[in-house]
């Protein structure tokens, strides 16, 4: 068993007085893919801007590599290694490829610049040739290859991903995941994936929960919540 | 097809208009507006003594011919730009419709810049041409300069940060009432009169670090809003900072302001005929367009301070937090960059310059008073950055020649009298036009006049691959 790079414990948060999370139990092990899955409005997205501390826990904490960041300011978090792809992926609109993937690095020593943009434009080529174009004039699918490779940037210990295949056509839902899976096997990347896209998302994770209305309901293996009937009937029925 | 191959056409056949021919095209422009405007406006006929004399009116027939060719060139270079634009496009037709390349079309925007900067620099020179009008001109071209030097300010937290600020003149309130306050009162009583030649020198970066912390002062309340909420918080601070200045009678004088403000000297040679003074010293006449033209140099000079920091700052992490800070404050905070810091350096270093700009307002005019920093300098300056294209530093120089430059051309236009009622001066239509020119601006140019950006970054292979897509031509 690798060592927990993330954990909550009782994790609760609220909008104002309506509750989105009541007490979440989770871990993250290191080198590992754990996803999270769950329909609208269950708080997928509320567990992870809690994480990365756009949002703040009313209760419980949250510990990264034994560092309490429950109440640190959102900076100091990301330059302790979370980074994250935000849902909407939040590119920068009228910023080039280049500057977007430079805001990214914001965190890391600039010597390191030129490698790692090799690095993404190795991964996502046609990143590379849009290199000097405005970010806001990317397709759906390419936005999110560089909300992605920005977030890689900044040489993140863990990688949030918050619905990398929304709104994506699936032969580039396909493409991303198989570089989620290239990023984990190859440099032994953290990733925690929120997904809607329960099918390709199993498959993919070594650890995943299930959230219904900012509760936990189930954890496991991807493979055996994969496999259970009422994970099917409520998250998979039509898909593949 | 005939459509698309007869458009590509034409965009070749303008981009094709080379520096020779543009002249030829003006030469032309030049000779017909002196056809025309030469008899009909340089001549007057009046009469004196029964007998009809003819008068001659050569300035205003070579200013008319001046505007013509101007507006010419103008037309000129946008056509050149748009079929530019239009040529990229369609490089792909034109390799297949021409394998001769023509001359490939100036960049005309790459010489914006330094054409500006020498007519800048020219200008109190080119001024002396015509003595009658110097001081009016060198007087218009440091309002300008003034105007331009605020506008870059405002721009570093508008255009750049996205931080809608209202306010802007309390700032520049703080940096004149900082250089008024500081040379009639405080510096005699604890420097001596002495310092005074060079109270302007000495305040100047005083008012700037003044009017910085006031920016921040600003900045701390309203470091969550954004948008309407920033923008109605921004207008309230610029108008408490004038209901201030006008209450606080044993500090700021009031209503009344502060009068006998020391004028600049040449760093320490005061411009009068004294033996010790800026003309004696040089050998000339004294004169009193000197110090005039010499104000013209400081604000030029101080506007250029200005480019350059912000241009050097926005290639710097913080430039660039900047401007990612505009596009997504979230996306911001997620990427490890500190908005609370980015922020207040924006409105600080915003403010600062406003606050050097002030210093220089309240020296050029000796008189300071709480009239001179009200809503509408906030509004127009504000109106020089929107207008110019958010971010874009040419653009605000465009729009403060176009706004302020045109509302002052208004006083000199006399010879629209003849055209306009009986009773009614040019004077009273100038904010009708300003605001005529707003409206059409946003017309035609919505996001401003200067909208493209220029990326603070690019890959280093670039050479490589211009060179590959130079080659397309001959294919």
């Amino acid at each position: 068993m690798s060592k927990t790079l993330l954990s909550c414990r009782g994790v609760e948060t609220f909008y104002g007085k309506i509750q989105a999370l009541k007490g979440i139990d989770m871990d993250v092990p290191e080198g590992k893919i754990v996803t999270l899955i769950g329909s609208n409005g269950a708080g997928k997205s509320t567990l992870m801007m809690t994480i990365s501390g756009a949002q703040r826990a009313r209760k419980g904490t949250i510990t990264f590599d034994g560092t309490d960041i429950t109440k640190m300011p959102a900076h100091h978090i990301a330059r302790l290694g979370i980074s994250q792809s935000p849902e909407g992926r939040r590119i920068f609109p009228r910023m080039t490829v280049l500057e977007n993937l430079q805001m990214g690095s914001t965190v890391c020593d600039p010597k390191y610049f030129d490698e790692d943009v090799n690095m993404v434009f190795n991964m996502f080529p046609i990143l590379g040739k849009r290199s000097g174009q405005r970010g806001g004039t990317l397709s759906g699918g390419e936005q999110q290859m560089l909300a992605i490779g920005r977030a890689l940037m900044a040489r993140p210990r863990l990688l949030l991903l918050d619905e990398p295949s929304l709104g994506l056509a699936p032969i580039i839902v396909k493409q991303i995941f198989t570089v989620i899976k290239q990023l984990n096997e190859k440099q032994g990347l953290t990733v925690f994936l929120v997904e809607q896209n329960a099918f390709h998302a199993l498959k993919l994770a070594h650890q995943a929960y299930v959230m219904v209305n900012g509760l936990i309901t189930m954890s496991g293996s991807g493979k055996e919540l994969l496999s259970k009937p009422e994970i099917r009937a409520a998250y998979l029925e039509g898909s593949h | 097809m005939a459509g698309p191959a007869k458009d590509t056409k034409v965009a070749q056949e303008r981009a094709a208009l080379t520096a020779t021919e543009m002249l030829k095209d003006l030469l032309v422009t030049a000779f017909l507006a002196t056809a025309i405007f030469g008899p009909i406006i340089g001549l007057k006929t009046t009469s004196g003594s029964g007998t009809l004399v003819l008068d001659y009116r050569l300035g205003y027939a070579a200013a008319f011919i001046a505007i013509t060719v101007a507006v010419r060139l103008l037309i000129l270079l946008y056509g050149a730009g748009r079929s530019a634009a239009q040529g990229r496009s369609t490089a792909a037709a034109q390799a297949i419709a021409a394998p001769t390349r023509a001359a490939a079309p100036i960049d005309w925007t790459k010489f914006l810049a330094p054409l500006l900067l020498t007519l800048a620099i020219a200008l109190p020179f080119i001024a002396m041409l015509a003595p009658q009008m110097e001081r009016r001109i060198v007087d218009l071209g440091i309002l300008v300069l003034t105007y331009v030097m605020l506008g870059w300010g405002l721009n570093v937290v508008v255009g750049l940060a996205g931080l809608l600020d209202l306010g802007y003149v309390a700032f520049y309130a703080v940096g004149a009432y900082a250089y008024g306050l500081l040379a009639t009162r405080y510096f005699p009583q604890w420097l001596g009169e002495g310092i005074l030649p060079w109270a302007f020198f000495v305040t100047l970066p005083i008012a700037g670090i003044l009017a910085a912390l006031w920016g921040m002062i600003l900045g701390f309340p309203v470091l969550r809003l954004r948008g309407d909420y920033l923008a109605i918080v921004t207008l309230a601070f610029g108008e408490i900072i004038r209901i201030v200045l006008i209450n606080w009678l044993s500090f700021t004088g009031g209503p009344n302001g502060i009068s006998g403000i020391p004028r600049p000297s040449f760093f320490g040679l005061p411009f009068d005929d004294s033996p010790g003074g800026f003309a004696a010293t040089f050998g000339l006449e004294s004169k009193p367009i000197q110090r005039i033209v010499f104000l013209y140099y400081v604000i030029l000079v101080l506007a250029l301070i200005t480019n350059y920091v912000t241009m050097k700052l926005r290639r710097l992490p913080i430039g660039r937090a900047w401007e990612a800070l505009r596009e997504d404050e979230i996306a911001c905070r997620s990427l490890g960059i500190n908005t609370t810091n980015t922020k207040l350096t924006a409105f600080a270093i915003g403010a600062m310059f406003a606050g050097f700009a002030g210093s220089f307002f309240a020296t050029r005019q000796g008189f300071i008073s709480p009239e001179s920093f009200n809503f509408l300098e906030s509004a127009t300056i504000l109106a020089i950055v929107v207008l110019g294209g958010l971010g874009s530093q040419i653009g605000v120089v465009a729009a403060a020649v176009v706004i302020v430059g045109f509302f002052e051309v208004f006083r000199e236009m006399d010879f629209l009298k003849a055209i306009l009622p009986e009773g009614t001066d040019p004077v009273q239509f100038r904010m009708l036009a300003v605001g005529l020119a707003m409206v059409l601006i946003m017309r035609w140019k919505p996001r401003g006049l200067v909208t493209s950006r220029d990326p603070t970054v690019y890959l280093k292979e670039k050479k490589a691959v211009s060179a590959d897509l130079v080659g397309e031509g001959h294919g």
